[in-house]
C-alpha cells in the first residue's frame, strides 16, 4: 500500500514540470489583427475566468528613453502614450510622484483591490456566517439530544477554590473584549446587508463608525487578557498522558464515563491553544490594520512559504511577493476575519459548555468555588492534589524569625 | 463575579486610554496621511 502511495506521488511531482512546460510552450495568440493589442480572444478568455498572460498588455508602456526633447513635438509625454500611461498606472509600474502619503498614495490604480473586495462580499461573508450559524446549530441539536451535562449525586456542599480573583479577571478581560470585539466585528461586516434594511442607512452609518472605534480600541484589552492568560496557564495546558484517556473516553460528553483530568482536560487545552493561536494571529494581523501601512506581514510571508514550495504542494502556483500597500492591507484583512470566524465557532462552543452545557461549570468562572463533587466528576488529578495540599502541615517559622512588616 | 465585573470595567478603561494615548502621540488618520507640503486647515 506504502509503495503505491509513493509511486503516486512521485508521478504526481513528476507530472507538475512536465505539464507546466508544455503551458509555456504554448504558442503565443495571434494578434496583428489588432497591432498587438488585446483580441475579442483576450477579452472572453478574461471574462471566462482564465488564466492569461497579459504581459503583452503590462508591459506595453512606452519606451521614455526614445521620446522626443521636451520641446519638441509630441515630446510631452516622455515617449508613452496616453494608453500606455494609464496601463502603467494600472499595472503599477508607473512613476508617480505625491507630496504627501508615501508609497501607498503612488498606487492611483489597485488591481488586487477588486479581488478583495469580491472575497469579502462573498466567500468571506457566506462561509463565516454560515460557519457561526452551523455551530449554533449543532450545539443546539446537541443540546436536545444530551442535555444537561449533570453532577452525578448529590452536591457535597464543600467547594474548592477552582481559579484565584487574577485568573478570573484575565478571563473576563479576554473573553469581555473577545466578545465585544466579535460582535462590533460582525456589524462592520455584516451590516449594510442585514442592519441597514431594518434600521436605516444613517442609524447603520452611526453604528458603523462606533462599531469601528470600540473594535479598534477595545483590542488591546484583548491582547493584554491574551497574556495574561498565556503567561498564568500555559504550564497546566501542556499536553501529558491523561489527555489521551480523556481523548478515548470522549471527556464524557457522550456517554457516561468521566475520565480523569488535571486542572485542566485535554477538551480545555484545546480551547487555550485556539485561543493563544488564533488570538495571536488575529492580534498581529489586527496590529498591521491598527497602524496601516506601517507593519505589512504578507509579502515576507509568501515569500518564505514560496521558498519552501507550499503553494506547490497543493498544486498552486507561487503566491505573489510584490504586494501593494493595499493589498498587505486587504490580505491583512481577510486573514484577520477568517481566523476570526474560526475562533468564534470555537468560543460559541466554550461557551455553551461553559454555561447551559454543563452543571456547575460556571462557578468556576463566576464565584471562583466549585462543589468538591463537580471536581471529583471532572476534575479527579487536580482535587486530589489541591486536597493533598491542604493536608500538608503549613512550614512553620525558623525560631526566633521575625514576621515580615 | 467581582473578577467578572473588574475584567469588563478594566477592559473599558484600556480602550477609552488607547484611544486617548493614540491621538496624543500623534496616530490620528489625519496626522499620519500628512506632510510637510500638506494643508490640513
Amino acid at each position: 500500500m506504502a509503495r503505491i502511495l509513493l509511486t503516486l506521488v512521485l508521478a504526481l511531482l513528476l507530472a507538475a514540470p512536465v505539464a507546466a512546460q508544455q503551458a509555456d510552450n504554448a504558442p503565443a495568440p495571434d494578434r496583428s489583427a489588432t497591432g498587438g493589442a488585446q483580441t475579442l480572444e483576450d477579452i472572453l478568455a478574461r471574462q471566462r475566468g482564465e488564466k492569461i498572460d497579459d504581459s503583452f498588455r503590462r508591459d506595453a508602456t512606452g519606451d521614455p528613453d526614445s521620446a522626443a526633447g521636451i520641446a519638441g513635438q509630441l515630446g510631452t509625454l516622455g515617449g508613452a502614450s496616453d494608453a500606455e500611461v494609464w496601463r502603467a498606472l494600472r499595472y503599477g509600474t508607473a512613476d508617480v510622484t505625491v507630496s504627501a502619503g508615501g508609497a501607498p498614495a503612488r498606487v492611483l490604480v489597485q488591481n488586487g483591490g477588486m479581488t478583495w473586495l469580491k472575497w469579502r462580499e462573498g466567500p468571506l461573508r457566506t462561509y463565516g456566517g454560515w460557519l457561526l450559524l452551523g455551530t449554533i446549530g449543532a450545539l443546539a441539536l446537541f443540546f436536545l439530544l444530551r442535555g444537561r451535562i449533570r453532577i452525578d449525586g448529590a452536591r457535597t456542599g464543600h467547594t474548592v477554590t477552582r481559579f484565584k480573583a487574577v485568573e478570573r479577571f484575565a478571563h473576563w478581560l479576554l473573553a469581555g473584549s473577545f466578545i465585544v470585539l466579535a460582535l462590533t466585528g460582525l456589524v462592520v461586516l455584516f451590516g449594510r446587508l442585514y442592519l441597514a434594511p431594518y434600521i436605516g442607512k444613517e442609524a447603520n452609518a452611526a453604528l458603523l463608525v462606533w462599531s469601528k472605534w470600540v473594535h479598534n480600541n477595545i483590542a488591546w484589552a484583548f491582547m493584554l487578557g491574551l497574556v495574561m492568560v498565556f503567561a498564568m496557564w500555559v504550564v497546566h495546558n501542556l499536553p501529558n498522558r491523561t489527555d489521551l484517556v480523556w481523548i478515548r473516553q470522549f471527556g464524557g460528553i457522550v456517554g457516561k464515563k468521566h475520565p480523569p483530568a488535571k486542572k485542566f482536560n485535554a477538551g480545555q487545552k484545546l480551547i487555550f491553544w485556539s485561543v493563544i493561536l488564533l488570538g495571536g494571529s488575529i492580534s498581529v494581523s489586527g496590529l498591521s490594520l491598527l497602524f496601516p501601512f506601517e507593519l505589512p506581514l504578507f509579502a515576507k510571508t509568501f515569500t518564505v512559504l514560496n521558498d519552501i514550495g507550499v503553494p506547490g504542494w497543493f498544486g498552486y502556483d507561487p503566491l505573489p511577493v510584490m504586494l501593494a500597500p493595499h493589498e498587505e492591507m486587504q490580505y491583512a484583512q481577510l486573514w484577520h476575519a477568517i481566523v476570526s470566524f474560526v475562533l468564534m465557532a470555537i468560543i460559541i462552543a466554550h461557551i455553551y459548555i461553559g454555561s447551559i452545557g454543563m452543571e456547575g461549570a460556571f462557578d468556576a468562572m463566576g464565584s471562583g468555588e466549585v462543589d468538591e463533587a463537580w471536581a471529583h466528576q471532572h476534575h479527579s488529578i487536580w482535587l486530589e492534589e489541591v486536597q493533598e495540599a491542604k493536608a500538608k502541615p503549613s512550614k512553620s517559622p525558623p525560631p526566633g524569625a521575625t514576621p515580615a512588616e | 463575579m467581582k473578577a467578572m465585573w473588574a475584567g469588563f470595567v478594566a477592559a473599558i478603561v484600556i480602550a477609552v486610554g488607547a484611544n486617548y494615548i493614540l491621538g496624543e502621540i500623534g496616530f490620528s488618520s489625519a496626522d499620519r496621511q500628512t506632510g510637510a507640503a500638506v494643508r490640513l486647515n
